[in-house]
This record gives structure tokens, C-alpha cells and sequence, in this order.
């Protein structure tokens, strides 16, 4: 059987779901090993976490260099497994970070790479959304080991249980590697709302809050969802920049995207338009963010959302 | 200092985009400066200007460099508008179809051999949405990577550089020495429009067009034989069924409410 690799995505100590997600393409193409990068003393805490998903063993890789030397640190350790391994693929989470290692893995290792693949087949064949969502495209690679990055919730986990073999990796972290330096590090405070790549569902907010997020917060809580907002919306001080969806900011797939007070822009559409099913409330009904509605409400959000948010209060309590 | 910028052409954002033989048809659309390269050489500018200045009597030099089709020349025309010193165009037949890892190969044997103290590079390219080029130039450069940067410090006397990143879970500040592969987001700063003095100086400013040879990069390992990555097809996606629309004449957001509770989202 093949060998296949992924890489272990987690936040403050606790596996994500999206680890579940690349075992579960992973498996399909041959045996899952996962890879754990964690401080040391944190990843064999992490390694016992995982008891469900097709993932045949786990690989504890520790280092403090990788809080300290980011993405190249990173890169640097997972190369030189695939060059010991020389597995059929590698699937690793396609975030900022996640698509940052890939690629030096890839020029480290000789590898092709494919990035945001929304689903990829047991022959590692990777489908892509493209042009705004206008295109399919299947892809695969033709050299080394083919990198993949799989965009979180494009794949239902298999969860099934499972008992990995779980062992320790060395490695050592190249000089160059280490020439970028993490000087501080600033973590945002939650505030209890779930995470927005990872999210089942999201509700953002554009220009047409006009800077009255309570009523996206009050409407999202009701539904558990996320929230985001659109760059009218963060460019104005709106909402902070981490939350932006779109080109530039997260690219998000829930099964349910609700737009509310957005127009519908090119760059935002590239963020959301592979959510499963889209809601749309703006008050104007040609706004082009309609065209890829599911459910369109035409009206005001202030008058629209508070009604909602109490029709579901009332179903749900 | 000597600083280069990466900026690519790409087929304008708000145009419908075509696949032609699995390969983007760049020919059928407008071509622009990719928008999120214009941040970048903003910043390259902001930041010589703040330590001497460049052109005639200034100390410092901004390069920008590209790789694509003959025409590239038109979108870094703009950038020169801008106020950069001159760019390098690398455009041969053979490149046509090649994979990221052989843009960044093609870009990295251009850098190396300038002689540049930092490279700026935009956050992504509009139609490759890729966001790799600059970790792998890093990569390949051996360069310290100091990317998605949101607001960047410079020191020319400790030859050092200061970037704050701002990621999922945070904001992270990263520092590293001289030279560095900087790319920056689109907060970090307000791209200025080309004077009409900028536009007529820009038609004086060279491009230095290079062939593959003049890299001594081989034309069998480039292009779509060289490419590491295959498409195997391309299909328009069926467009989404017609969704319910209603307007909202009192008791829409009740309406709303029972979707989401059919749907089985509540
Ligand atoms: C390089 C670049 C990168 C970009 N990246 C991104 C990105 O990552 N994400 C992003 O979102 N954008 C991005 N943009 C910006 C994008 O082009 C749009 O400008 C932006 O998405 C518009 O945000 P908006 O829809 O909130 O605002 P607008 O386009 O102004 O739309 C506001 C909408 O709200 C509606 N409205 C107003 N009042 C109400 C009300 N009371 N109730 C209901 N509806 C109401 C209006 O009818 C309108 O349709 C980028 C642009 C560039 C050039
Ligand atoms: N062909 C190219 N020529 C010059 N710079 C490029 C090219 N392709 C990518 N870049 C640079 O790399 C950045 C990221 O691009 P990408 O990885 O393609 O999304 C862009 O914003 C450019 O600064």
C-alpha cells in the first residue's frame, strides 16, 4: 500500500476537525501517517488526541524552532521526512501557512504542487474551483511526491475509530531556516464564537451594516456560527481584518454562508462561493451576490436579521 | 539600498475568464499589473523614499522584475509609471505553460544574480491564487521569508527588517536580516496612481528583456513539458439552480428563519 502523509492541523492544544478531512482523502490514495510539528512536550499530548480517522500512525516531530522559525522551520522538518520516505502524496491544510510549506517542501523534495484542492481522488487526481467558481479543474502530478493543499470543510470526515501506532521523528532544522525570527506573538481572543475557516456556518457583514455589527453577532450566535465581513466592512474599522473573507482575506466553505448587507464583489465571491448553500439579505435586488443565492431575502438587514434571529431563538429554545 | 519588486501580468480580475487546452486563455482578455502587486511597489517606493530617495541623485535603486509573455512589458510600463528605476522582463515561446516551481526558478536565477538587498513581492497572483512564489523564492534563494506582511520596518544601517504578520490565530512580528523576500497584504498601504510626469518619465526607463539562455536555464526543463503538475480537464462549472428570492415585506426574516429550519440548519 501506498504511503501517504499528512500534516496534523491543530489550535491551542486541540486537533481540528480539518486533520479528519486530509486523512479521509489521504486514505483513499493509500496508509495515512500523520505528522505532529509541536513544541516540545506538546505533540505526543496532541499524538493521544487522535482515535478516530483512517490514520495508520502518527509522527511526533518536536522543536521549539517551530513557534520560533515559523513556515521555513516547518518545511525544513517535513522535507526531510519525504526525502527519507519518498511517500505518494502530502496533504497538508490549505491556509496561509499551509500553502507557504507546501510550496518549500515542494522545492526541497523536487515535487509538484497543487494548491486548494477541494477534493483529491485515490489516484491523487486533485479537484480545484476556479475563476470565481465558474470552473472545475482536475489536475495531478507527474513528479516527486505530489504536494496537495485541501481547502477545510470541502470533504466530510470519516471519523470512524482508530488506534495509530504513534513514534518520535528526528530531524535537524537547517541555518537557513532560521534567518526569519518570530519575535512576539499575539494571539486573538476568541470570545467563544467558533473558528472562521473551520466554521459550519458563517455570517458576514459588509458596508451595508454600516458599522453595526450586533446585529450580524446577535443573528450568527442564534445559529452558532462565525462571523465575517467583507473588506468595505474591515477596511473601515468595521470588523478586524482576521475576520475579512474573500481574495484577501479567509477563504471559507461552510455548509452555510449568510452575506448580509455585501454586494457581491468579484474578490469576495473568491472567499465564500464554495459554501454549500448561500443566503443573501441586501437590500437591493440587483445586487450581484443574488446570482449565487440560494435563499435571497431583498430588504433591510435591520429589519430583516433581528426577526430572524428571533424565529430561530423561538425554534430553538 | 537595492531593491527589486516581483510583479506580474494578469488577465483583469473583473473579466470572464476562459480555459484553452487546460491552460488559461490569457490572449482572449484584458491583461493589468496584477492589483496586489501594486502594494508592493508601493512599499519598495515608500521605503526608499524615507531613506534617500531613488532616480536621478537618489541612493537607492527599485528593479522590478517579470516573468511572463511579451506583452508583460505593458503592465510593468505601470509600475514604472509608479516611480520604480527600471525592470527586467524575462519572456521566451518556451515558458509558455509552466508550473509555479518553474516561475520561481526562472525569478530566483533573476534575483540572484542582481545583487538586491530586499525583494518585494504582492501577496498573490490574481490568477494563479497560488500565494507560494515568494516562499519559494525564499526557498530557493536561501533569503530569510518575511511574508504577508501587514506593516514592514526597515533599518539600512543594522541591514535589518521588521515585519508584523497577521495570520488566523494572530499577529506575529518577525525580523530578519538583509536579504529578505518580503511580500505585503493589501492593508498595509494605499497604492498611489502614476503622475502624468510619472507616465512620460516611465517611457525613458528600460526594460531589460531576457531570454531563457541569458539565465542559463534550459528550455526542455521549462513550460508545459517541464511542468510538474498536469490538468487533466477543465469544465465550465454547471451554474448554481435558480434559488428561492423573496422580498422582505414584513415578514421575511420569519421566512429566512423557517429555510434555515427546513434545511435543518436549527
Ligand atoms: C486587490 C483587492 C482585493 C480585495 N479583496 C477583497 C476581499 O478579500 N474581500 C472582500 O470582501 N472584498 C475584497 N475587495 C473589495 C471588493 O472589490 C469590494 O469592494 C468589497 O467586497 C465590497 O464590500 P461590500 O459588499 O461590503 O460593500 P458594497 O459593495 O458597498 O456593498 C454594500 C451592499 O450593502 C447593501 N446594503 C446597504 N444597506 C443595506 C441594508 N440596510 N440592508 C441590506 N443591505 C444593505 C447595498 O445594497 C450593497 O449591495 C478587494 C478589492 C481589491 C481591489
Ligand atoms: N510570473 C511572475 N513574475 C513576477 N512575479 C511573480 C510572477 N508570479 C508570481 N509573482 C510574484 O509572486 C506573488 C505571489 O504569486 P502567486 O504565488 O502566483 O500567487 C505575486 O504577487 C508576485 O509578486
Amino acid at each position: 500500500m501506498s504511503d501517504v502523509l499528512i500534516l496534523v492541523e491543530y489550535s491551542s492544544d486541540t486537533i481540528a476537525k480539518t486533520t479528519y478531512e486530509l486523512a479521509t482523502c489521504a486514505a483513499r490514495a493509500g496508509a495515512v501517517t500523520a505528522l505532529i510539528l509541536a513544541a516540545p512536550g506538546k505533540g505526543h499530548a496532541l499524538a493521544s488526541q487522535i482515535t478516530t480517522g483512517p490514520i495508520s500512525s502518527v509522527l511526533v516531530i518536536e522543536s521549539d524552532d517551530f513557534a520560533k522559525h515559523s513556515v521555513a522551520a516547518s518545511a525544513d522538518a517535513i522535507s526531510q521526512i519525504v526525502q527519507d520516505r519518498k511517500p505518494a502524496a502530502l496533504l497538508i491544510a490549505s491556509t496561509a501557512f499551509g500553502k507557504e510549506v507546501a510550496a518549500r517542501v515542494a522545492v526541497q523534495t523536487e515535487s509538484g504542487i497543487i494548491t486548494d484542492a477541494i477534493d483529491v481522488a485515490g489516484d491523487l487526481t486533485a479537484t480545484q474551483s476556479v475563476f470565481g467558481g465558474s470552473a472545475i479543474v482536475h489536475s495531478h502530478i507527474v513528479h516527486g511526491t505530489a504536494i496537495i493543499t485541501v481547502r477545510p470543510n470541502s470533504v466530510t470526515a470519516d471519523l470512524s475509530p482508530s488506534t495509530p501506532v504513534v513514534a518520535d521523528a528526528s530531524f535537524s532544522i537547517s541555518d537557513t531556516a532560521k534567518l526569519a525570527e518570530v519575535i512576539s506573538s499575539e494571539p486573538f481572543v476568541r470570545g467563544g464564537r467558533p473558528e472562521l475557516t473551520e466554521a459550519q456556518i458563517v455570517v458576514s457583514g459588509g458596508r451595508g451594516t454600516n458599522g453595526d455589527f450586533a446585529v450580524i453577532e446577535a443573528f450568527a450566535d442564534s445559529l452558532g456560527a462565525a462571523v465575517g465581513a467583507s473588506r468595505a466592512a474591515t477596511d473601515a474599522g468595521w470588523y478586524p481584518h482576521s475576520h475579512q473573507v474573500g481574495q484577501t482575506g479567509q477563504t471559507v466553505s461552510p455548509q452555510l454562508y449568510v452575506a448580509c448587507g455585501i454586494s457581491g464583489a468579484i474578490q469576495h465571491r473568491a472567499g465564500m462561493q464554495t459554501s454549500k448553500t448561500i443566503v443573501v439579505v441586501n437590500k437591493d435586488p440587483d445586487a450581484p451576490l443574488f446570482e449565487i443565492a440560494d435563499f435571497g431575502v431583498v430588504g433591510d438587514l435591520f429589519a430583516v436579521l433581528p426577526q430572524a434571529t428571533e424565529g430561530i431563538r423561538a425554534r430553538t429554545s | 539600498m537595492k531593491i527589486a519588486v516581483c510583479v506580474k501580468q494578469v488577465p483583469d480580475s473583473w473579466a470572464e475568464k476562459k480555459m484553452l487546452n487546460g491552460l488559461l486563455d490569457r490572449d482572449g482578455v484584458d491583461a493589468v499589473l496584477n492589483d496586489l502587486d501594486e502594494y508592493a511597489v508601493e512599499e519598495a517606493l515608500k521605503l526608499v523614499e524615507a531613506h534617500g530617495g531613488n532616480g536621478e541623485g537618489g541612493s537607492n535603486t527599485v528593479t522590478l522584475i517579470s516573468m511572463g509573455p511579451e506583452r508583460t512589458k505593458e503592465a510593468v510600463r505601470k509600475a514604472l509609471s509608479m516611480g520604480a528605476d527600471e525592470a527586467i522582463v524575462v519572456t521566451d515561446p518556451a515558458l509558455v505553460g509552466s508550473d509555479v516551481l518553474t516561475t520561481s526558478r526562472v525569478l530566483a536565477a533573476v534575483i540572484a544574480g542582481g545583487g538586491f538587498d530586499l525583494v518585494f513581492c504582492g501577496t498573490e497572483s490574481t490568477d494563479a491564487r497560488m500565494s507560494v512564489v515568494p516562499a519559494m523564492l525564499a526557498q530557493r534563494l536561501g533569503w530569510a521569508q518575511l511574508t504577508f506582511a501587514g506593516s514592514v520596518q526597515v533599518d539600512p544601517d543594522s541591514r535589518s527588517v521588521t515585519i508584523t504578520r497577521v495570520t488566523e490565530a494572530g499577529v506575529d512580528t518577525i525580523k530578519a536580516k538583509f536579504p529578505a523576500i518580503i511580500s505585503v497584504n493589501d492593508k498595509i498601504n494605499e497604492p498611489r496612481y502614476p503622475s502624468f510626469k510619472g507616465i512620460m518619465a516611465s517611457k525613458k526607463k528600460t526594460i531589460d528583456v531576457r531570454a531563457l539562455a541569458a539565465l542559463g536555464l534550459d528550455a526542455a526543463s521549462v513550460g508545459v513539458s517541464g511542468a510538474w503538475s498536469i490538468v487533466n480537464d477543465a469544465t465550465p462549472r454547471p451554474p448554481r439552480a435558480a434559488g428561492i428570492k423573496i422580498v422582505d415585506e414584513g415578514a421575511a426574516g420569519e421566512a429566512l428563519a423557517a429555510f434555515l429550519a427546513e434545511k435543518k440548519f436549527i
